[in-house]
């Protein structure tokens, strides 16, 4: 099964409420999947790279920072659970990623705006954990996961991230992921696990890389990509819904003058704030849904 | 009348009271606030009540109806009514996918549009929707009529047995072996009873869709299979 939602502000004065209510919508989808949970929030730019770095040895994370402090100086850490958000500077990616490398930690995701954070465990327990309701963005995805293709692990959680703030939250299962995987590993893509939705991630990493814009990349998806989906997608500007040409799984949109909102399911955007008056559709297979706002 | 507000007492219990009400039950008349979303309201009913449910319904809604005459005043998520045996159920917004699913009774009214699906595997129901319908309606469709005023999407009637389906605005493409024919007396009697039980006007202007019949049938070239 699995559950999957998403909220993009449309208006200012809903960025402080997008971890809150992200966090509301999650737990209701709990139902969907019970395993484990993650989500990705986009906020404010500060003009170096964000990197999430996870790892479940505290020794290891206090390792990490410790090493990063000493080659980059002050790296901004901010601790939640598991993870720890730190900054360098964006000419620096390289020379952190390396030394994060020897140190034992994940980086599970890299941007100017988005940070990333998943775990095992029922969805409310993992945003608490993080603080989710706390956070404030422009806009945020999230998934809650009934494993299929891989093993319940953090690993295996999503969100996916395959490119500098993006990430692809899914439901569903691909069935031509290896051949895919293949291709895209040749074109450089790198890949941290066996689980089918991270190609996803990394055929739409690969297509903007080479020119494509989130809706062109979603619509190349289409042709590329087979099996069962709803994917939902996030960009440092953009927020994309895509269902497969059979729309075998679950989808219910919301959109105001505030906000945009996804759901697998209406309950997840039923407390919504003004969701009495919001236009209700369901996306239609196989046709992209992107919103873009300025950088 | 009676008054349930589902936000403060759980569903269950909701449908533990409707399914405990005998058949000649006065408590014929049942408001629900605050459904939310909620998977499975009013499911399994058996006795002739009204349920009016104010506001958007999950999955499953008045699923295996009997009797019941259910209102939703809202959208309806997968498979509203579906396996109805006999009653009414309303949808006052859109529904989701595989609305009707293997109904064998009863008739359906759809007021806005309906997603994939709407009528799979009906054998008996009658489906009216006044908007369109979304692909692969009326899959194996068997009995029962399934009435579009708007449009239809994709392979309809796909694998058709002996449903009719009347679509007024265009039809995306027909699915295998279902094919547009003329209206014959019994089916405008259909149509009109039907129409007539949804309590609209038919605008006149319907196109038959049916099965060809070629798909079901055993074809003597197929006996060395045998």
């Amino acid at each position: 099964m699995c559950g999957i939602v998403g909220l993009f502000a449309k208006s200012p004065s809903l960025e402080a409420h997008v971890g809150a209510l992200t966090a509301q919508m999650l737990a209701v989808m709990g139902d969907r999947g019970p395993d484990s949970a993650g989500f990705a929030v986009y906020g404010a730019d500060t003009g170096r790279l964000k990197l999430t770095l996870r790892s479940p040895d505290a020794a290891a994370r206090d390792g990490a920072l410790a090493a990063l402090a000493a080659r980059f100086g002050e790296v901004r850490p901010v601790r939640r659970d598991t993870h720890i958000v730190v900054s360098v500077p964006e000419r620096d990616e390289i020379a952190a990623r390396a030394l994060l490398a020897e140190s034992g930690v994940a980086v599970v995701g890299a941007g100017r705006r988005m940070e990333l954070y998943k775990e095992v465990g029922r969805p409310e327990a993992v945003a608490a954990a993080f603080d989710l309701p706390a956070m404030a963005g422009t806009h945020a995805v999230g998934h809650t996961r009934m494993a299929t293709e891989s093993a319940v692990t953090t690993r295996g959680a999503h969100p996916f991230s395959t490119g500098p703030d993006q990430c692809l939250v899914h439901n569903g299962s691909l069935s031509n992921h290896n051949g895919v995987r293949r291709m895209l590993v040749r074109e450089g893509i790198a890949f941290e696990t066996e689980n089918d939705s991270e190609v996803a991630a990394g055929y739409l990493t690969f297509r903007m890389r080479e020119g494509a814009s989130l809706e062109e990349a979603l619509t190349a998806a289409l042709a590329d990509l087979d099996g069962f989906y709803t994917f939902l997608v996030g960009t440092r500007t953009g927020f994309a819904v895509l269902r497969d040409p059979i729309a075998c799984k679950p989808a219910v949109m919301a959109e105001t003058d505030d906000y945009v909102a996804f759901g697998s399911e209406f309950r997840a955007l039923a407390g919504l704030p003004g969701i009495e008056d919001a236009h209700l559709f369901e996306p239609e297979p196989g046709r992209v849904y992107a919103w873009e706002r300025p950088e | 009348m009676s008054y349930f507000d589902l936000a403060d007492r759980p569903l269950r219990e909701l449908n533990a009271a409707l399914h405990a009400l005998p058949v000649d039950t006065n408590d014929t008349h049942w408001n629900v606030e605050n459904p939310a979303g909620r998977h499975a309201i009013a499911c399994g009913l058996t006795v002739p009540i009204t349920v009016d449910l104010k506001g958007h319904v999950g999955y499953y809604c008045a699923g295996m109806n009997k009797d019941a005459d259910v209102t939703i005043r809202g959208n309806a998520g997968v498979g509203v009514a579906e396996n109805m045996m006999s009653g009414r159920v309303t949808v006052k917004g859109d529904a989701s996918q595989s609305a009707g699913a293997s109904g064998r009774g009863g008739l359906l009214v759809i007021e806005g549009n309906a997603a994939a699906r709407c009528g799979i595997s009906m054998k008996g129901i009658d489906i009216v929707v006044k908007g369109s319908v979304g692909p692969m309606s009326a899959f194996m469709a068997q009995k029962g009529n399934l009435v579009v005023f708007g449009d239809a999407g994709e392979a309809l009637g796909d694998s058709l047995y002996e449903a009719r389906l009347f679509v007024r605005g265009t039809v995306a493409s027909l699915g295998a072996d279902c094919v547009e024919t003329t209206m014959g007396d019994d089916d405008r009697a259909a149509l009109a009873a039907v129409l007539d039980e949804a309590g609209l006007a038919d605008p006149g202007d319907f196109r038959l869709y049916a099965s060809a019949r070629s798909l079901y049938h055993f074809k003597v070239d197929n006996l060395d299979a045998y």
